[in-house]
């Protein structure tokens, strides 16, 4: 093994149906291994380029086969690093099969951790409530936007994840644990939660017509509403109070489901009692 | 309904039910799903109209580590349907939608589940070096994703047009009817809280704050107008955040004995 081969590289062929792979990681998802048919079915081009005895790819099938779980499209990145992993394993490099699944293992909690913010609580809700507020007036530039607006997001980030993480091998580790990615993170989470905040007031409608108090002034009747006395308080309070009691209800493990449905009664119940209006 | 539009309809739900999964090129997404089914179904602008609607509710429905979003595919394509050929409102749409959503939950736990026992067949396959083998244990459990949409879609496509649907609707009290609209004003709240509580971000809140007061006493600014201030607020936070200037934490730190002298010159 001290020796060391020549291996050949992935080729642009490869690259471009590791990609295509890559897309449909998730694929087979299950609650054993999660991703882990994907990733495997993700690296076999690597895998065929690099081992050419069939102990040896039968070997590198079973070491994609563990167990995975990240945010999907920054994965690529992982898959770089991997497939040049590997490809360092079948020059003979010093690079036994525990390092490989440990660099997987070890990336995916801090990718994920950058991935999650940015891609499902950033990039997606925002483009999502544009093309939302567009389509709701019948604009099919809604749907449009949203449809080519992330997915040209989620390619770039597959394809240069990919091609990063491949080139870079193992160096791409400091990347992720620095400052950079971490900026990006940071920046990701200020914006998503500004438009949160933002959405909570504008695209909530809460109206309490409940007459609290009722009186006569100058012969016409003043009704004093539920409704008035709170948006004199703060208007969007009602929403805003909502919104926290649900993030309090999914931290101690409520399903989102469940909480929905509450909703639901909330809105029945309150529309019997006349709390709520339309 | 023809039989090229049922055709379309279950290939646009199949379509759906393999992106719920992948959660790749987010077909399965209301605004997406209900714009495809009411192209397919000649009623392109209801469909954008409800699939608009239905993606407030699911902003912020995701897949985040093991734990499972409510199904938006299932939701989008049946309320679609329902809406369209069943000539209901977008409100009736969103009624159903939600409960839709908590059983194509169900099934996708369920598929998930079965999928496991092609995760043990590719182990074998993996055995022998059997490329193809894997490959399509892969496919095999895209593929159940896809009919998990497609066959309840296809059942409510055969008989949306029929007044059996209409006749359960119509028994439907309007108290429910009025109150689930109701509730369609705040149910979007859920949806913010997901994804609040996803960031893990607690020393951030004050920008929710900022983007609520702002959003709140500025109702004549619109979504894009508010993206620009909340970008503009994420750069500054980064510029002006200690944590990235290694050159200010460096002098705390106090490693460099002497460094004093040659920042003056520096």
């Amino acid at each position: 093994m001290t020796e060391v081969k020549k291996v050949e590289s992935l080729t642009k062929k490869d690259i471009i149906s590791t990609y295509f792979r890559s897309t449909f990681m998730l694929g087979s998802f299950n609650f054993e291994r999660m991703q882990a048919i994907g990733v495997a079915v993700t690296m076999i081009p690597a895998i065929k380029r690099f081992y050419h005895k069939k102990e040896d790819q039968a070997a590198a099938l079973k070491r994609h086969l563990e167990f995975f779980n990240t945010t999907p499209w920054p994965a690529s990145a992982i898959f770089g690093v991997t497939a040049a992993m590997e490809q360092k394993k079948a020059e003979g490099g010093d690079i036994d099969e525990a390092a490989i699944t440990n660099v997987k293992i070890g990336l995916m909690g801090p990718l994920a951790g950058i991935g999650d913010p940015i891609f499902w609580g950033t990039a997606r809700p925002i483009l999502a409530a544009l093309g939302a507020s567009l389509a709701m007036s019948g604009s099919i530039l809604g749907p449009l936007l949203f449809f080519f607006g992330i997915n040209i997001i989620r390619m770039l980030t597959r394809w240069y994840g990919f091609k990063v993480g491949y080139t870079q091998g193992t160096d791409i580790v400091q990347d992720v644990a620095g400052n950079r990615l971490k900026k990006l993170t940071q920046m990701a989470s200020v914006l998503g939660l500004f438009v949160m905040g933002s959405l909570v007031s504008k695209w909530t409608s809460i109206k309490m017509p409940l007459v609290l108090v009722s009186y006569k002034q100058a012969g016409k009747v003043v009704d004093t509403t539920m409704q008035g006395i709170l948006d004199s308080l703060l208007p969007g309070l009602v929403a805003l109070l909502m919104t926290f009691g649900c993030m309090w209800l999914l931290k101690h493990k409520v399903n989102a489901i469940w909480i929905i449905f509450g909703m639901f009664a909330i809105g029945i119940l309150g529309y019997w009692a006349g709390i709520f209006g339309l | 309904m023809n039989t090229m539009q049922f055709i379309l309809v279950i290939l646009v739900a199949l379509i759906c039910g393999m992106a719920s999964v992948l959660d790749e090129r987010q077909f399965h997404r209301p605004i997406v799903a209900c714009t495809l089914i009411g192209l397919v179904l000649g009623d392109l602008h209801t469909g954008i109209i409800l699939g608009g609607s239905l993606e407030l509710i699911a902003l912020g429905w995701m897949n985040v580590g093991a734990a499972m979003a409510p199904d938006a595919a299932l939701a989008s394509t049946i309320s679609a349907i329902v809406v369209i050929v069943g000539h209901q409102s977008i409100g009736e749409g969103i009624a159903i939608a939600v409960p839709l959503a908590a059983a194509g939950q169900v099934l996708t736990i369920f598929v998930r589940t079965i999928t496991v026992f092609f995760q043990h067949q590719a182990d074998h396959f993996a055995a022998e070096a059997n490329f193809r083998g894997v490959e399509w244990c892969h496919i095999g459990g895209l593929f159940l994703q896809g009919l998990r949409v497609a066959i309840p879609t296809g059942a409510v496509a055969a008989i949306a047009g029929t007044s059996l649907v209409s006749q359960w609707l119509d028994a439907i009290p309007p108290v429910v009817t009025h109150g689930l609209q109701v509730s369609g004003g705040f149910i979007v709240v859920v949806g913010y809280a997901m994804v609040i509580n996803m960031m893990k971000a607690r020393s951030l809140m004050p920008f929710f704050f900022i983007g609520f007061t702002l959003a709140t006493f500025m109702t004549g600014i619109n979504l894009v107008g508010l993206g620009i201030l909340g970008a503009c607020a994420a750069v500054v936070y980064v510029q002006l955040n200690p944590d990235f200037h290694d050159s200010i934490k460096a002098p705390a730190a106090a490693t460099n004995v002497g460094s004093d002298d040659d920042d003056v010159l520096g």
